[in-house]
């Protein structure tokens, strides 16, 4: 881990979509424990969002990892989307701004970009895929 | 092989004779505790640091970090002098204490704390200079570690009013019920803009309001990414039911907006001011009547 | 988590009181839509004050509501969204195009009252 913890990370399987509002009402529980302005608390939650209804749409099962990070005493939120299902064929054409624009369904992996302050994606295709993304306080 | 092993045999009874020095020369601090104290209180006075304070404040503090500073180096641990540091910077940046005086009475402590040891033990030279070999290094970090506590927290300050400067430069007016002006002025930078996002949401919440005239014509340029966030912030307007008419876009503005490919229909845009004003009103429903008097003037 | 959805004059009102899963929302839809034409309503808020987060299934069943309720003949108007939801909304690039918004329940039943001033059944998108 590039970052030291400040608490215990929490763990959500995903495999339903009432997982997804456990996953984002946890994340932003984190988040206001790390004093994140209000703005900032419906961005993550956002966020995680999106990341953990990609997982039970395309993946069917997953694991939404929220950690409270520390970067030489900066403070920020870490939010990993992980799971093994088919894989992402094409990252760079999934990370383009195609049908979100017009409010229907694409993977909202660039709105979760534009969201956070990092991101990162890895996915094998077949084998499952790895969101990281990461907003600092401010 | 051999070279490790002989440094190895010649630094450890060295490391373990630095903690005995060590010892011995905080049981000597604290034995002229009164002494040294009062010694560097006044010297401080004599270099003219730390003006801001009283003769009381300035003993009172003088106490704190010397106490402070034996414990560090009786422990080796620097945590406590730290948030000492900190702290004490807190309550003495408000009344203008520069960082030079930190610094300043830092060192003053150091020379005054070296010059009893000359003084104890100016009789034994070899002692004296395992002493101060002893001595100096924790010293230079004691130092250091006051310096950048208060440095720090001067920074932090720093950020604190810069934040609170840019709230101040983008006031929220209302001007009538349910209509309220942004006049912006000056360079919008994404941490401005992100603030001023906040500040139109949070006022069109707490002012009711249904319509906001968001004038631009102080703004020199805006890049992209400031341009697409302000097309975001008359979108998330819109969702909380206001609309937002912006006014006084310079024709570079007008430019980067078309290069960005912004959508028209979703930017409600009107010359200047004063026609946005009567847009707004004119969307409110108000109608604006010259009385009897007022128009008697002109002529 | 029902929503519950209250019958005021001629227009319907849901008011969401805590997080729903994509289930409930689904459901809130299918209840409106059909609802709408049993009780005559010519218009229909949904008060989405306590949602902390609208993202973009939410929206979109949204927007479907909106579109579905006007294919029956009655006008929707979206009210409460918090101004920290709208940011993170227009940031995932989710903008609720062509429905109608209002800032509170009074606002919203304002604006459908003005709908139903004008000529006739127009139908217009809030623009």
């Amino acid at each position: 881990m590039k970052f030291a913890l400040i608490a215990d990370e929490v763990r959500v399987s995903i495999d339903s979509d009432s997982d997804i509002v456990a996953a984002r009402q946890k994340g932003r529980e984190l988040a206001a424990q790390c004093g994140f302005p209000s703005t900032d608390l419906a961005v993550v939650a956002t966020a995680i969002s999106e990341l953990a209804r990609n997982i039970v749409r395309y993946a069917v099962r997953g694991e939404i990892i929220l950690r409270l990070i520390d970067d030489n005493g900066r403070r920020g939120v870490e939010v990993v989307a992980t799971d093994d299902g088919p894989g992402i064929p094409d990252v760079t054409l999934a990370m383009q701004d195609g049908y979100s624009t017009s409010g229907s369904l694409g993977l909202g992996l660039p709105g979760v970009r534009r969201l956070m302050d990092e991101f990162e994606i890895s996915s094998d295709f077949g084998k499952g895929t790895t969101v990281t993304a990461r907003k600092w306080k401010r | 092989m051999n070279d490790s092993r002989k440094l190895a045999t010649a630094t450890e009874p060295r490391l373990e004779s630095t903690a005995s020095l060590l010892r011995e020369l905080v049981a000597h601090l604290r034995q002229q505790r009164a002494q040294l104290r009062e010694e560097w209180a006044r010297l401080i006075t004599e270099a003219k640091l730390l003006t801001a304070m009283t003769k009381e404040e300035i003993f009172a503090e003088a106490t704190s970090v010397y106490d402070n500073y034996v414990e560090a180096l009786e422990t080796g641990t620097y945590e406590a002098l730290q948030a000492y540091a900190r702290n004490l910077s807190e309550r003495i940046i408000p009344r203008g204490v520069e960082t030079h005086e930190v610094v300043g009475i830092v060192l003053l402590l150091r020379d005054v704390l070296a010059r009893s040891l000359f003084a104890k033990y100016h009789e034994d030279f070899t002692k004296l200079n395992r002493i101060l070999d002893a001595y100096e290094p924790a010293a230079n970090r004691i130092a250091i570690t006051v310096a950048v506590g208060f440095v720090q927290e001067r920074e932090r300050i720093i950020r604190e009013q810069q934040e609170a400067i840019r709230e101040l430069s983008t006031p929220v007016l209302q001007v009538r019920e349910r209509l309220l002006i942004l006049p912006i002025i000056g360079v919008i930078d994404p941490q401005r803009a992100r603030q001023l996002t906040e500040q139109l949401l949070r006022g069109i919440r707490t002012n009711r309001a249904k319509v906001v005239v968001l004038d631009i014509t102080g703004v020199p340029y805006i890049d992209s990414p400031v341009a697409n966030h302000l097309v975001q912030t008359v979108e998330a307007a819109r969702l909380l039911g206001a609309t937002v008419i912006v006014t006084g876009l310079s024709p570079e503005i007008a430019q980067t907006l078309v290069n960005i490919g912004v959508d028209l229909g979703k930017m409600n845009t009107v010359g200047d001011l004063q026609g946005g004003i009567e847009e707004a009103e004119r969307l409110l429903g108000y109608k604006v009547v010259l009385t009897r008097e007022s128009a008697a003037e002109p002529a | 988590m029902q929503v519950p959805i209250l019958k005021q004059g001629a227009y319907l009102i849901a008011t969401v009181q805590s997080a729903l899963t994509d289930e409930d929302l689904k459901q809130l839809r299918d209840t409106l839509v059909e609802r709408v034409s049993v009780v005559r309503a010519r218009g229909v808020i949904v008060d989405v004050t306590a949602l902390d987060v609208i993202d973009s299934f939410a929206t979109r069943t949204l927007r479907d509501v909106a579109h579905m309720i006007r294919l029956r003949g009655a006008e929707t108007v979206i009210v409460g969204i918090q101004p920290e939801v709208a940011f993170s909304m227009v940031k995932l690039g989710l903008t609720l195009e062509g429905v109608a918004t209002s800032l509170d329940l009074e606002e919203g039943l304002a604006y459908l009252d003005r709908k139903g001033k004008g000529p006739g059944h127009e139908v217009r998108t809030h623009r």
